[in-house]
């Protein structure tokens, strides 16, 4: 692996999203908008309550669509295959995505996270570092859930069907309707095996406790753990070789 | 065969239960532009993906600049032009180039170097999306030309080109093997087969034969390489 070639292949991906502005427009406005949206149908005790978690799920869910859209495109436009044939290795391409979508990744927690604070009137004990940073990692949860998807779908009408399977349940299950210590045992082991059940309980403890909590930071080493797991089984599914 | 800077031995490859390739047997002169002819579906593509080191061969051996294809020191020694262009549509034909010498970690003049060499300069800030055809192709050549490759494989790199373009890269294909590289071309379009120094004619995943044009013509006893190739086949039928 080469810093080299992940910053110059970050910063390819981001030259292509310069010239995408309706993309950019996509990523950055839609949470904002669905947020003030939110604000305006619930009540502030409620408000109050589905605001964090909701901050932790829009990263993941953007960016994975991103990102199994764009490395499908490489797979089959064969720039990955090209890439692949030169002296490039699979986590130089891998980061590279990371490097470029934790970026923007940085810049939509901060526009998000900005309009619910200072104009949605949402207030969050934990220090609001702490809360960029949890967005930033589900970011790259859902960048590193995207590429490993990426790999079972052959078009991209496919690649975005896989955004349901993939969320939805783990959308259902992390205790944003329910909380976790309240569903059937079945669902809460399984609601203990999924990413966003990390992410939406981070971002809880961040909204009630001023005091940084231990807990917080055994969802954090968990959300690092997973992330850096996915990223790893997304690079298995890249393939120099093929039939 | 140490004259020889690919060497294909007995090689087979199965694609969904097809024999693309048959046992294939081969070699590619050094310094020399191979011409690489078949109908389409013949196993032209396959044959150079396998050199490529891109494709699973089932049994046979490939040797390329003398190490097993695909060795990673030959990553940057080889350069590769699939038949669609593989090129990023969303940018600009110098951030293509720009990206891609990055990888190789060539100097930043190569750029330029290589798109004169396939007439380039004057859209070079142009989105990729925005060319023709043939010029989203030469973009995907030039990618190949970057850094210093030993061996160029080039998949049907001429098809719908206007025929001046088709001369102008030809005469860059030329100057390249004259400076040593060696090139394997592929086509389905015998008239090009006057422009290579050697030719493989291929069949249904089998080689059907090699050799210069003239000793193919001699051996066949005709005028041009279509009759060659049909009597070839008829041969084998």
């Amino acid at each position: 692996m080469s810093a080299h070639r992940t910053v110059a292949t970050a910063r390819r991906v981001l030259a292509q999203l310069r010239h995408d502005p309706r993309t950019i427009a996509l990523l950055l406005v839609v949470p904002a908008m669905l947020m003030t949206l939110l604000a305006w149908i619930l009540d502030d005790a409620n408000w109050q309550r589905y605001a964090p978690g909701l901050l932790g799920i829009f990263p993941m869910l953007v960016m994975f669509l991103v990102t199994s859209v764009a490395t499908l495109r490489e797979r089959t436009s064969g720039t990955l295959e090209r890439l692949l044939s030169m002296p490039m290795s699979k986590a130089d391409f891998v980061f590279g995505y990371a490097l470029a979508f934790g970026l923007l990744a940085i810049v939509q927690a901060i526009i998000v996270g900005g309009l619910c604070f200072v104009a949605l009137g949402l207030t969050m004990r934990g220090p609001t570092s702490l809360v960029l940073m949890v967005a930033v990692l589900d970011g790259l949860l859902g960048t590193a859930l995207g590429l490993f998807v990426s790999a079972f779908a052959q078009t991209e009408f496919q690649a975005v069907q896989f955004m349901p399977v993939a969320l939805l349940p783990q959308f259902l299950l992390c205790g944003l309707i329910v909380p976790t210590d309240d569903l059937p045992s079945v669902l809460r082991f399984l609601s203990a095996l999924l990413p966003l059940t990390y992410a939406f309980d981070a971002m809880q403890k961040l909204a009630q406790n001023e005091v940084v909590s231990s807990g917080f930071w055994v969802d954090v080493a968990i959300l690092v753990a997973m992330a850096l797991a996915l990223l790893t089984a997304g690079t298995a599914t890249l393939r120099r070789r093929t039939r | 065969m140490n004259d020889h800077a690919v060497q294909l031995t007995n090689v087979v490859v199965n694609r969904n239960g097809i024999l693309a390739l048959d046992d294939v047997s081969v070699g590619i002169g050094f310094g020399r532009i191979t011409g690489l002819l078949g109908p389409s579906g013949s196993g032209k593509s396959t044959l150079m993906r396998a050199i490529v080191g891109v494709q699973i061969v089932a049994s046979g051996s490939v040797t390329v600049l003398g190490l097993p294809a695909g060795a990673p020191e030959l990553r940057s020694r080889v350069g590769y032009v699939t038949q669609a262009p593989s090129v990023y549509r969303d940018l600009t034909v110098r951030e293509n180039l720009s990206y891609f010498r990055n990888i190789l970690g060539t100097r930043n003049a190569d750029v330029d170097r290589v798109l004169e060499a396939v007439d380039l300069t004057s859209v070079q800030s142009q989105m990729v999306k925005t060319l023709s055809g043939g010029q989203e192709g030469r973009v995907s050549l030039a990618t190949a030309l970057l850094g210093k490759p030993e061996l160029l494989i080039l998949d049907e790199p001429t098809v719908g080109l206007d025929p001046v373009l088709r001369r102008d890269l030809w005469a860059l294909f030329h100057t390249l093997a004259d400076s040593g590289i060696t090139i394997l071309i592929s086509s389905h379009v015998m008239d090009e087969a006057s422009r290579c120094h050697d030719l493989i004619l291929m069949r249904d995943g089998k080689l059907l034969a090699q050799g210069t044009e003239r000793e193919l013509l001699l051996q066949t006893s005709t005028d041009d390489i279509e009759s060659a190739f049909l009597h070839l086949v008829d041969g084998h039928t």
